[in-house]
């Protein structure tokens, strides 16, 4: 424990490559720092917590995923005795709460954020590094108490990831594995809003000198975006938990109508909450695709203000749409939301447009990270023109509450966190790490994730347009439902088993690790400068920041360099002095 | 600053404008009050930011033709290692179990609250944190 409060200092001076003082006196004071298990407790470095965030998000993730595989099993026939009415209202609920609290929202904007982010801005660490590991221990102890509840006398929660009054009352819900559930979406609450501060404030103020607004990697831009969406949504979510809480415990009637209380206040709050929280759990991913599609195109993103503007009216339109979920509760203004909710694929589609451009004529690599992208691309599509059919409300009151909204609902949510989501964990692994994944299990991992993904979701689709109610344990024999449920339990099978090979694949790159190198898919961002895994603090030396891609410029010498697309001239490529091809740096 | 205000403002004012076209046409009172506050949230930071863009000018990270070394200088101050967030939110945890199994659990986290509040605080104080 050193009394060394001086930041890395960066540019000590000049263009020259003088190692500066402050930083070796760091660095030298982290080795005598704590070690093992208390260096892990203690650690407040954005890449650490960030590790921490995903291992911990895929950890839910496999275990809500065994959820899902129970519940398909209890599906498979129409009155299978595997699961008690209230063991598969528990899954259910518990699948749920898992992957959209515990696992996409964390693994997003706590886990490949928290490390990405810094990295791209050319930033030493976020903003606020206490209040990082704050957020990452809120999370693990919201993840706890959530699995905790599984124990408790009554088991966990059984009322849906959406718990809606008066179904979450003490009366009809009690038992503490209810009160749990609200206590760990609190800290998980607070946990994201924590780190969405965090993200607002890094990219606002600790950007590299260079890296205006307009230079910004789109994922990052995704990020800030996002960040302030957990800033809008999540207080209200907080909100709403006390409020449910109280009315349990305290004798408040805030959704109860004996006490002159409003049940369709909680569908307000809570959407209000849900449905910025679909495009929390989208915008990063959508950045991710956005990394990754230029990067094995050999191009730059077609479109980046269009990308930027499209990205804010996505999470501006979203605010305005919560009550889309609320069309058959009849008191809700059904133009004012469907029109809001159909303007949504405006935006989307200019996304859409735009991938597609930046791979049109481009030198496409089908490396897994790419494959993963383009499975998103078609995944994305299905569930986005479901949901602007389910937008129009005479679509919705027929199918609403059946499994063709289930369908709609995977279809998005698995094309984002796991299809883009894994692309990313394949496209960032070897800065993070320093070692390959193969790609060979990789294509294996992605074609029978993709092939598995349509077995499951299109039957749900034609089933619930026959009818068949969510959230039903067993159905009637007769009514033809049975083959869907049969083949969405296989696909979901084949899901499993590609996820199977995931584990493989990260045991074998961890046992023969395959060096990877600084930039071993030549991509352009600047966390790809550093080395893998990036120093403490981050970065020793820093390229001249001149477009939304300063590796590639400095790698590439030659190439022109771009502006949004454009050549912006031969001086102002490599450092704005007309020095050409130069490669300096300066360190940091 | 000047990007970082405007698309706070503009947050700000999309949600002033669909707040008040929702509320004439519904009169819904609790997503009005959301789209005020989300109104708020826009508007406020967002009209701090503009205040600071007017009186700090450009920034390094604002100028494209800026180099790295006109960024000289500190950037910040960075903890390097801490307990106490892990301690805070040990002690948050507990209080969430204080509100489901009973009133037993909270000496408990209000020590690791209050011990984790002042070792913060203390650490900031005394600077030794790295």
């Amino acid at each position: 424990m050193t009394d060394v409060i001086n930041p890395p200092v960066i540019g000590g001076g000049g263009d020259v490559t003088a190692v500066d003082e402050h930083v070796v006196e760091h660095g030298h004071a982290e080795e005598h720092g704590p070690t093992g298990v208390l260096k892990w407790l203690t650690t407040t470095d954005h890449k650490v917590i960030g590790l921490s965030y995903m291992i911990t998000s895929l950890v839910m993730f496999y275990l809500a995923g065994i959820m899902a595989l129970v519940i398909r099993l209890q599906l498979a026939s129409p009155s299978s005795s595997l699961l008690s009415f209230s063991q598969y209202n528990e899954l259910f609920t518990m699948h749920g709460s898992l992957m959209l609290y515990l696992f996409a929202g964390p693994f997003a904007f706590g886990g490949l954020a928290n490390y990405i982010v810094p990295l791209q801005v050319g930033a030493p660490d976020m903003a606020f590094p206490r209040l990082n590991a704050l957020s990452y221990w809120l999370y693990a102890g919201g993840s706890i108490t959530m699995l905790l509840s599984f124990f408790v006398a009554g088991g966990a929660s059984s009322f849906g990831w959406v718990a809606y009054a008066p179904l979450s009352n003490a009366t009809n819900s009690p038992g503490a594995g209810s009160d749990m559930w609200i206590m760990a979406l609190a800290l998980t609450g607070f946990s994201a809003i924590f780190t969405g501060v965090n993200l607002v404030a890094t990219i606002f103020y600790l950007r590299a000198p260079g890296m205006t607004m307009f230079r910004m990697p789109i994922f990052t831009w995704n990020m800030l975006v996002t960040g302030i969406l957990i800033l809008i949504a999540f207080p209200v979510l907080t909100a709403a938990l006390i409020m449910l809480y109280c009315d349990r415990h305290f004798g408040t009637h805030i959704f109860t109508v004996s006490g002159g209380g409003v049940p369709v206040l909680w569908q307000h709050l809570f959407w209000f909450f849900g449905h910025p929280e679909v495009y929390i759990l989208a915008l990063p991913f959508f950045g991710i695709a956005t990394e990754v599609i230029p990067t094995f195109s050999r191009k730059p993103v077609f479109g980046y203000k269009g990308m930027v503007f499209a990205t804010l009216s996505i999470a501006a339109l979203s605010t305005g749409v919560w009550a889309h979920h609320m069309y058959t509760t009849g008191v809700v203004l059904l133009p004012f939301f469907s029109l809001l909710s159909l303007l949504i694929a405006v935006p989307t589609g200019i996304k859409f447009f735009n991938w597609i451009g930046t791979m049109w004529r481009g030198q496409l690599s089908f490396k897994t990270p790419m494959l993963f992208c383009i499975g998103f691309l078609f995944a994305f599509l299905m569930g986005g023109v479901t949901g602007v059919m389910l937008a129009a409300p005479a679509l919705d009151f027929f199918t609403h509450d059946t499994y063709f909204v289930v369908a709609h609902f995977h279809q998005v949510l698995f094309g984002t966190a796991v299809f883009a989501g894994f692309a990313g964990l394949y496209f960032w692994y070897p800065k993070m790490f320093g070692r390959m994944l193969s790609d060979k299990l990789g294509k294996w991992h992605f074609w029978l994730l993709f092939i598995g993904f349509w077995l499951t979701f299109i039957p749900q689709y034609e089933v619930g347009l026959k009818g068949m109610p969510r959230r039903v344990a067993v159905y009637p024999s007769n009514l033809g439902w049975q083959v869907y449920n049969q083949i969405s339990t296989i696909g979901a099978f084949v899901i499993g088993i590609s996820f199977a090979i995931l584990l493989v694949n990260l045991w074998i790159s961890w046992r023969n690790p395959v060096p990877a190198g600084d930039n071993p898919w030549d991509a352009g961002g600047l966390e790809w400068f550093t080395t893998s895994p990036p120093p403490h603090h981050n970065f020793t030396h820093l390229p001249p920041i001149r477009s939304e891609r300063p590796t590639w410029d400095y790698n590439h010498p030659d190439s022109p360099a771009l502006h949004h697309g454009k050549p912006t001239g031969p001086s102002s490529g490599h450092g704005g002095d007309g020095s050409g091809g130069t490669k300096e740096t300066v360190e940091v | 600053m000047k990007t970082e205000s405007f698309i706070l403002l503009v947050i700000g004012i999309f949600f002033a404008i669909i707040g008040a076209i929702y509320w004439f046409t519904s009169y819904e009172q609790a997503g009005t009050l959301m789209l005020i506050g989300s109104a708020l949230l826009g508007l406020l930071p967002g009209g701090y930011y503009y205040y600071w863009y007017r009186k700090m000018g450009q920034r390094p990270e604002d100028n494209p033709d800026a180099t790295i070394a006109s960024g000289a200088g500190v950037i910040s101050s960075f903890p390097g290692s801490s307990i106490w967030p892990f301690v805070l939110a040990s002690g948050a945890f507990f209080i969430g179990l204080t509100f489901v199994f009973g009133i037993w659990f909270a000496p408990v986290a209000l020590a690791l609250v209050v011990s984790a509040l002042i070792g913060a605080t203390v650490e900031s104080r005394r600077g030794g944190h790295v």
